[in-house]
């Protein structure tokens, strides 16, 4: 079974896609038996049984009425199909967003996400989460869709469609889960060369859960304590260039072209899903990007392995 | 072949190759110019085919690391544009140019020079666009060929996100090119306009003439505003515009509007082609007239004109209103309405025929049932909301694959064995060509139609790469066996074409018993086609000589 399947939806508007897409389907199955059939018949049918007959069957060079029917059935099955479609563009589009939604900005970055949740004070990267809808108290999430750089697309098939991330055009989606867990999904829309490795993670998670992960978020960074190792990890990640990207609140790393650290051990993943967040990985990934994910914006910082060790050392406190 | 004929090509087999090449680069000869046409199609064809085998290595398994992301993207980048501007077009043109003047009764196009000119711009543009291998980095040490994919969207173009001179190679590639194609665009309209034979009107034009003739006028309204993109592009990169460069104030989404009112009608432009073939072919080979002729013409214009109305399907996801959305679910959807008018007249001419299933008939056949399921898929992509899903998924990848590949190049396959005849003299294989057509068939079904179920299950396209665990792997792994059966059939093909050359029997005027002018005349024809022009009738001119006693002209 796909985490992916478009086919398994778990939120109302893909819902509405998916009960669309079925007569969708079973409308062009039925057209094509039907033709398919006619097809195959008259490919066995009217075969030249032999080949040294050379005596031309009877011309026959139209018909007004047979073209009527052909003209005005298919014209009453677009009908049908457009209608079914307008009400669910209708349906999803235009759904005001009821006074007891979340809303979060996603950003798109070459190649990450970022997200942002405007009236809660929370910056998070790469795992976004939500709360499960209560259909008793409908709490759906209202994405606000931005990008950085260039086109990027957000695609959780089982929560709903695609919507594009385009610089200097905000769009807009909404999504209301109704169970929890982790729902997959990747960036759909070329953006460049890392493109394959742009992985969407939301978290679906129950009210009073997402409300704890929320307060989690709200905090400052753990300073790291009194651990002369952290202390020093702590020197060199603010020494580096790390900062100019980063940033982890309360301290002076304030940069924003890369994730926010700020609870980077809150994460499950490193590099927009593409590994598993691992001391190994983690370090990796600060000492070689490419061996992970080739052509990413992060660079190599060219730290020594003592550096290397310090600086893992202090991101792994920042939970 | 008459003496007269034969004669000449003795004289020009003993004359030197370099004279001989010479006259090829010089002429100015629909036939030559046509036949220029499909030669560089075809070579641009394998190019083409071995970048698409190089993506489909890549993806045979999840984590796969036999290219590079970098080396992928541009591998996609350049299959696209290679097989849109330097395969599919070229052999539109080709066909067209080769064959109109023949079936309408004309010695040639009605501008011979722009004829040749518009050729030697096409080459041009293949050429920049190969030279990027060489030349794409330029002085910044970014590129080679370029990777912002064939649709190019802004603002992955703009000098920040595309250092080097890839993007340029590619802009100047399609602006060059695209000129080349007005030009044909404007000869074929003229010389169906101003040179049909005495007794051919309008409604005696073979439906093949009524086909290119739209098609040439899509290419003018389509290519047109894809050269102003490009300039833009250029203005962009080079002057200090910003129409596209969103870090300036310009709009990613304005280039989407100027590339798909392009890209959609290019469909047509493609495919309308392959709809003429089959209606010459269709008739000829299940022995009947083709069946409902006005309208089957109607159904033409009509596609060409509401396909002029249909682009922003491919911007479902970019965020248009609901009402936007809506309006271009309708004009979508109401093209399949002329579209099946088409397949139900072809199978109405097939209906109460003797059907001979010559090699052409067979591809004939293949493209009537894949164009069938591609265009149900195509309904199905048109459905705004379900397109959220299927939009940039494999899915709609399988699915223009069906259409371009299953369709339009099958009914191409068809038009080489019908004509080869006709341009060569000699007859194709029939045993080379059946195996062609099967060995096709196989790797096209088993690589488009499992295509499909990886874009189902959420496998986007234009990704190097892809974890297991999602499902996908076993239909990566079936999609990428198929392209081995079409290779194979590919070189089937090549092979046939050159040895059917070499030592293929005779042909004479008329192989196929067929109806239309260009048999009228010998095979290969003379440079000036006819010694002295047809008059016709009806329809079927040849069918008024072979039937005496039943003339068409007396119930058309």
């Amino acid at each position: 079974m796909s985490p992916t399947n478009i086919f398994a939806p778990a939120s109302t508007p893909a819902d509405s896609i998916f009960g669309l897409s079925i007569f969708v389907l079973l409308t062009i199955a039925a057209i094509f038996v039907v033709v398919g059939a006619l097809l195959v018949y008259v490919v066995l049918k009217f075969r030249s049984k032999n080949p040294d007959d050379r005596s031309e069957p009877a011309q026959i060079y139209g018909s007004t009425q047979v073209e009527l029917a052909w003209t005005i059935v298919p014209g009453l099955i677009v009908v049908a199909l457009f209608l079914a479609s307008a009400r669910v563009i209708a349906s999803i589009q235009d759904t005001p967003r009821p006074p007891g939604a979340l809303e979060v900005v996603v950003t798109g970055h070459q190649y990450w996400w970022e997200y942002r949740y405007p009236g809660l004070n929370v910056v998070t990267a790469n795992e976004l989460h939500v709360p499960l809808n209560d259909p008793a108290h409908p709490a759906p999430t209202f994405l606000t869709l931005l990008s950085a750089d260039t086109d990027h697309s957000f695609w959780v098939p089982r929560l709903g469609g695609k919507t594009d991330l385009i610089p200097n055009h905000p769009n807009s989606m909404w999504i209301d889960p109704r169970e929890p867990g982790l729902f997959l999904g990747q960036c759909a829309q070329y953006c460049g060369t890392q493109h394959a490795k742009m992985l969407l993670r939301v978290y679906v998670q129950p009210r009073e859960e997402f409300d704890r992960w929320v307060r989690e978020q709200q905090q400052p960074a753990k300073a790291g304590g009194t651990d002369a190792t952290i202390t020093a990890g702590r020197r060199v990640f603010e020494s580096t260039a790390c900062v100019n990207c980063h940033a982890v609140s309360g301290t002076p790393a304030k940069g924003t072209f890369g994730p926010d650290l700020t609870h980077l051990m809150s994460r499950e993943t490193i590099a927009a899903g593409a590994a598993p967040n691992t001391h190994e990985k983690l370090r990796l990934w600060i000492r070689n990007p490419d061996t992970i994910k080739p052509a990413s914006k992060m660079p190599a910082m060219g730290l020594s392995d003592q550096d290397l060790d310090l600086v893992t050392a202090y991101l792994e406190t920042l939970r | 072949m008459s003496t007269n004929t034969s004669a000449l090509s003795e004289a020009a087999a003993t004359r030197p190759l370099t004279l001989r090449l010479h006259e090829w680069v010089t002429t100015v000869d629909h036939k030559r110019i046509g036949m220029l046409y499909i030669l560089y199609a075809l070579v641009f064809l394998v190019v083409g085919g071995i970048e698409a085998a190089i993506m489909r290595l890549q993806l045979i398994r999840p984590n796969n690391d036999l290219v590079s992301p970098q080396v992928f993207n541009q591998m996609f980048t350049m299959h696209g544009t290679t097989m849109i501007f330097f395969v599919a077009m070229p052999l539109v043109f080709g066909f067209a140019n080769y064959l109109v003047p023949l079936m309408i009764g004309a010695r040639d196009m009605a501008f011979p020079r722009l004829n040749a000119f518009s050729f030697w711009m096409t080459a041009l543009g293949g050429l920049f666009l190969y030279f990027s291998f060489l030349g794409g980095d330029g002085l910044y040490g970014g590129g080679g060929a370029p990777d912002v994919g064939w649709f190019a969207y802004a603002p992955l173009t703009a000098k920040t996100f595309s250092v080097g001179h890839s993007t340029d190679f590619w802009t100047l590639s399609l602006l060059v090119s695209g000129i080349g194609s007005v030009g044909t665009a404007i000869n074929i309209i003229a010389t169906i306009l101003c040179m049909r034979c005495p007794g051919m009107t309008l409604g005696r034009m073979p439906l093949l003439a009524w086909l290119n003739l739209t098609m040439a006028g899509l290419v003018i309204l389509a290519v047109s505003p894809l050269t102003a993109a490009q300039l833009m592009l250029l203005i962009d990169r080079y002057l200090g515009g910003h129409f596209f460069d969103t870090q300036g104030g310009g709009s990613a989404v304005i280039w989407m509007h100027f590339f798909w009112i392009f890209g959609h009608p290019e469909v047509y432009v493609l495919v309308i082609p392959a709809f003429a073939f089959a209606s010459e072919m269709i008739p000829v080979f299940s022995r009947k007239a083709i069946f409902g002729y006005p309208v089957m013409v109607l159904a033409t214009v009509a596609i060409g004109f509401i396909s002029m109305s249909v682009w922003a399907h491919h911007m479902f996801t970019v965020g248009m209103t609901s009402g936007a959305n809506t309006f271009f679910v309708l004009s979508t959807m109401a093209i399949s309405v002329p579209t099946g008018i088409k397949i139900f007249n072809w199978l109405a001419t097939m209906w109460g025929g003797k059907i001979r299933f010559a090699t052409p008939m067979l591809f004939c056949v293949g493209f009537l049932f894949q164009f069938l399921i591609g265009g149900l898929t195509g309904v199905t992509l048109a459905v705004a909301p379900f397109d959220w899903h299927l939009g940039n998924s494999y899915y709609l990848v399988a699915h223009f694959h069906y259409v371009i590949v299953g369709a339009i190049l099958f009914a191409a396959f068809a038009a080489f064995y019908y004509w080869f005849p006709k341009a060569s003299g000699k007859m194709c294989s029939e045993a080379l060509g059946k195996l062609h057509f099967w060995l096709f068939l196989i790797g096209f079904h088993l690589t488009f139609d499992f295509m499909h179920i990886p874009g189902l299950l959420g496998m986007p396209r234009r990704i190097y790469t892809y974890e297991s665990g999602r499902g996908w792997d076993i239909w990566n792994l079936i999609v990428t066996i198929g392209v081995v059966f079409q290779a194979a059939g590919i070189l089937v093909f090549v092979a046939n074409l050159i040895l059917s050359y070499l030592r293929g029997k005779a042909a004479g005027n008329d192989p196929w018993d067929a109806w239309t002018l260009e048999w009228a005349t010998s095979s290969p024809p003379p440079s000036y086609n006819f010694a002295v022009i047809p008059a016709v009738r009806s329809r079927r001119p040849l069918w008024d000589l072979k039937h005496p006693e039943d003339p068409d002209w007396r119930y058309e």
